[in-house]
């Protein structure tokens, strides 16, 4: 039995700053949680400590945050570096929202490992999660 | 409305023809298997008068300018004067904001429509820990007066109507608002305008709340209170299905949702001792135009009977005006694609004729650039002058609701109508509006569900992204914020502090403090407080203190 089977991927999703534009993160939320995994959901308003603290304690794999309000370089990059201050440089985290081109290889040089733009279908989210789980998986070599 | 014997004679006609077309295509098979509308009303082949066999003109329709106003709120609409022509605009730094204001005047916009950043929408100086990165970026950032002086310097406010999108914190911008213009030199009572002013969709699907439900109807309907006495031609509140829709949304649920909205607005300010015909003809409304194009324009017809007979039947009211509803209109961000984005023209372009179609007071045309970045200079003087394509070239503003009578748009505004009523006994039922906030939420949020996987099973098409794609570049020449303003504007900020009269600021917002404790209106005190250049912040401070913060339940 493979491992995926066994305990379902964890997944935050999370609402990063003051943006109230949660249609997409609840979309995600809900697609994943129909592809078997576990999710999470924040909602509104949370401050990149709180995301942190929230993915410690319900020890998720992968943490998914969501801006449209155009204040994704403050907090994305603040995301993974409270998640490496805490020693759980290991989640995956992944954004999403309205990110200009040029914005990306800023957010990804800063530890996100993926941008999901307007349009991404949710199957590509899904495969994308779980291919990086398992491929962690693989290469820790604990978890199999 | 129809003559019987001919209607009968009709029928037999029509169910000739219906057998003749199933004949027709058990050999050809239609397109799809069944057509419905985006909220999933089945779309038959044909209408014909057989569709609307109990209608009656004067009861169901009658003539624009009266009861109940499904033809529209004025007698001769378009051929007297075009919509207000209204471009939501906002980013960076006040003066930035202004040079984007007059440029669109020069261009030939007919009103103004403020963009406010997050941190102002939710009650936060600039310097706040939680505005940082956010500041000028949805909008403006307005902190005081002193950013409202330079927001509208060289626009005398005698001259526009200004709509400012502000929820929460509403009661503080339209008191900054009266204060500029008593500078100006224009009093109150001449100040044309609207104030968003919408809380409970804040709660259901927008986010920009603040204060609980109870204090946030307080000061909604001291608002109320205190513009029908002093501010007469100011629209206190438009009520917005927009963002539900944006939310995922059907039509029917948009106009369901925004009209039980306005119920409770209603009932609040009813239960506070107004009398409905005072406040009722400034109320104003917000809706969507997406991409169902005859469902969009059923609904806006829909929307303005169903509000008539609810104004008239549940609460009395019995000036017309309180029974006619008003309308802005702005196309659907949602269905702007970041694929193939100059495709989103042709999007605005039907929408924006739906609204029109409809018979929207005013209008926002989206940018085509809109699902990349905040939109160009370029790109919104496209989307205006689109509108002035539609009002100046096509002639469809030359008669009144030129599709009434349509038996397919007759039929659909029915049954959106009947359909949007359902929900309002639902939402009755579970004590009105304010009470069922998660209800609503959970009806929208499966609505984007089944809406997002039509689309990932192709079955609704999306040009661009599930259909017709195509390799593509990026388009340039996109708008950037520049990253300085949140800096300038912490400066300005503390150099206004240390210039105001600090000891007078106080000694008003403890007054205030003390006021909002009680049922005093609060409108009279804090525009003595913008007077003084208290900040958005330090006011909204406060009022949390007093208030309270609302707590979102997350509805997952």
């Amino acid at each position: 039995m493979s491992e995926q089977s066994e305990r379902p991927i964890r997944v935050l999703v999370a609402k990063p700053g003051l943006d109230g534009h949660d249609r997409g993160a609840k979309v995600i939320a809900q697609a994943l949680r129909d592809a078997g995994m576990e999710v999470i959901y924040t909602g509104l308003r949370q401050t990149p400590e709180q995301i942190v603290q929230a993915a410690l304690q319900e020890d998720v794999r992968v943490v998914a945050l969501s801006s449209l309000s155009g204040a994704h370089l403050h907090l994305f990059p603040a995301v993974v570096e409270g998640l490496r201050r805490e020693g759980a440089a290991d989640i995956l985290v992944l954004g999403g929202g309205i990110i200009p081109d040029e914005d990306i290889p800023v957010l990804k040089e800063a530890g996100i490992a993926e941008i999901f733009g307007p349009g991404t279908l949710t199957s590509t989210v899904v495969d994308f999660i779980r291919e990086k789980v398992s491929q962690s998986n693989l290469n820790s070599g604990s978890k199999t | 409305m129809f003559d019987q014997d001919k209607l009968a004679e009709l029928q037999k006609q029509n169910q000739a023809y219906e057998e003749k077309l199933a004949a027709h295509t058990k050999k050809r098979p239609e397109r799809q298997e069944q057509f419905t509308t985006d909220a999933g009303i089945a779309i038959k082949p044909l209408y014909t008068p057989c569709d609307l066999s109990d209608f009656d003109y004067g009861r169901d329709l009658g003539f624009p300018g009266d009861y109940p106003f499904i033809r529209g709120v004025q007698n001769n609409m378009y051929r007297g004067r075009l919509w207000t022509m209204r471009q939501y605009a906002g980013f960076g730094s006040a003066e930035e904001t202004n040079k984007r204001f007059r440029y669109l005047l020069e261009q030939g916009q007919t009103g103004l429509s403020v963009a406010f950043d997050l941190p102002t929408q939710i009650g936060y100086d600039s310097d706040h820990p939680l505005a940082k990165g956010e500041v000028g970026k949805v909008g403006v950032a307005i902190d005081s007066l002193l950013d409202m002086e330079t927001l509208f310097a060289g626009i005398p406010l005698d001259k526009v109507s200004t709509s400012m999108t502000i929820n929460a914190p509403a009661a503080i911008l339209l008191a900054m608002y009266i204060v500029l213009a008593e500078k100006q030199g224009v009093p109150q009572e001449k100040l044309n305008g609207t104030i968003q002013n919408d809380i409970l969709k804040e709660y259901v699907a927008r986010g920009t709340y603040i204060f609980p439900p109870g204090p946030s109807m307080r000061l909604i309907t001291d608002i109320f209170a205190y513009c029908s006495k002093n501010v007469p031609n100011w629209n206190t509140i438009s009520i917005s299905g927009y963002h539900i829709r944006e939310a995922g949304s059907t039509a029917v649920q948009e106009v369901a949702f925004t009209l039980a909205d306005g119920i409770a607005y209603v009932q609040a300010a009813v239960n506070a001792g107004l009398d409905v015909d005072e406040f009722a003809p400034r109320l104003s409304f917000f809706f969507n135009a997406h991409l169902n194009f005859f469902e969009e324009i059923a609904k806006f017809r829909a929307a303005r009977r169903l509000w008539a007979r609810i104004m008239k039947e549940r609460f009395g009211a019995q000036n017309p005006r309180s029974q006619m509803l008003r309308f802005h209109t702005q196309t659907a961000g949602c269905t702007l694609t970041a694929q193939q984005p100059q495709v989103n023209i042709m999007r605005v372009a039907f929408q924006a004729l739906s609204a029109v179609l409809g018979g929207t007071q005013s209008l926002h045309t989206n940018s085509w650039d809109e699902a990349l970045a905040l939109p160009s200079e370029q790109s919104v003087l496209l989307a205006l002058r689109t509108q002035q394509v539609i009002g100046y070239e096509i002639g469809v503003a030359d008669t009144v609701d030129p599709l009434g009578g349509s038996y397919f748009i007759e039929k659909l505004t029915s049954e959106i109508e009947e359909q949007a009523m359902a929900y309002i006994e639902k939402i009755d039922q579970l004590g009105g509006a304010p009470e069922a906030i998660e209800y609503m939420q959970k009806e929208i949020q499966n609505s984007a569900y089944t809406y997002q996987k039509e689309v990932e099973s192709g079955r609704k098409v999306v040009i661009g992204v599930n259909k017709f794609q195509m390799p593509e570049q990026r388009p340039g020449g996109l708008l950037k914020v520049d990253p300085a303003v949140a800096e300038r504007q912490i400066a300005r900020l503390n150099r206004l502090k240390s210039e105001r009269d600090n000891a007078r600021v106080e000694k008003i917002l403890a007054e205030l403090r003390r006021a909002a404790a009680t049922d005093e209106n609060l409108l009279p005190l804090i525009i003595a407080a913008v007077r003084e250049y208290a900040t958005l912040g330090e006011i909204c401070d406060v009022l949390r203190e007093v208030f309270g913060e609302y707590k979102q339940n997350i509805v997952f």
